[in-house]
């Protein structure tokens, strides 16, 4: 049986999508991640799709949804990577993602999780950095 | 202006696993007659929501895929066939946010937004038949 790779970076999860998911295989990353989320209390994760080719309204519920579990076990989720013209055929498609955040590249999506974890947090380490 | 076939083929899709190799399929006709990434991406993503229809309420069927041409553009024509049990009511399942399923009901009125042409006719109790093209330049 096929499945996904979650990597654990910090305290984040990492998913990287190489295949085209077929409904099976998505169903399981949605379980296996919260799983992961709970097993290692991961405060953010981030969902590579740049090998991603076709989103169809399956698939962005299946995103959708790892969002908003993760968001109500304590984890924030950023999308990261998405190819142009999936971006244009999820919006005539008339799925926006709503409620999923994304960044453009990895690095960027890093970025955006620590700060809202920070944000989130208020860490007495942010709050005395005075450089 | 008729619309000429120049090459078709069939593929039986009555199971999940299906769903990929026949999106595959659908991407090397779509390259080989040489449609652009946007196009090729949004005609393979309706195609893969009819199949999933297809698979969800008509239990499987055929689908037909077709090099089609009219007058100097080329473009791909898909039938989807099943003999499931039918829509009752076609112009309420065409309206957007309709669903019987537990999806979002973008299905057909978000598959129809991606195609050039769209044609959807349905038998209670015979069965349901999407048609699509995706012009090259469409």
């Amino acid at each position: 049986m096929e499945k996904i790779p979650i990597l654990r970076m910090g305290p984040f999860l990492l998913v990287t999508i190489q295949v085209d998911l077929y409904d099976r295989l998505a169903e399981n990353l949605e379980a296996d991640l919260v799983q992961m989320v709970s097993k290692t209390g991961a405060m953010g994760v981030l969902i590579d799709i740049s090998a991603v080719s076709i989103i169809d309204s399956f698939m962005g519920r299946i995103i959708g949804n790892i969002a908003s579990m993760s968001k109500i076990m304590d984890a924030e989720t950023v999308v990261v990577g998405m190819q142009p013209a999936v971006a244009i055929t999820l919006i005539e498609l008339g799925l926006p993602l709503k409620g999923v955040q994304c960044a453009l590249n990895v690095e960027r999506g890093m970025d955006l999780l620590r700060a809202k974890i920070a944000l989130n947090e208020g860490t007495p380490d942010d709050y005395f950095d005075t450089e | 202006m008729t619309i000429l076939i120049l090459n078709k083929e069939m593929m039986p899709v009555v199971k999940e696993q299906d769903v990929v190799p026949f999106r595959n399929r659908v991407k090397e006709y779509a390259t080989k007659i040489g449609m652009g990434l946007v196009n090729q991406t949004k005609l393979i993503t309706a195609a893969s929501e009819l199949v999933r229809n297809m698979l969800k309420y008509g239990k499987g069927g055929k689908v037909y895929i077709e090099v089609v041409s009219k007058g100097r553009e080329n473009g791909i024509r898909l039938i989807f066939e099943d003999k499931g049990p039918g829509i009752p009511d076609v112009s309420l399942a065409m309206k957007d946010g309709f669903s019987t399923g537990k999806s979002l009901g973008l299905g057909l009125p978000g598959t129809r937004r991606l195609v050039s042409e769209f044609d959807i006719q349905s038998v209670v109790g015979e069965g349901t038949t999407v048609t699509v093209i995706k012009w090259k330049n469409g």
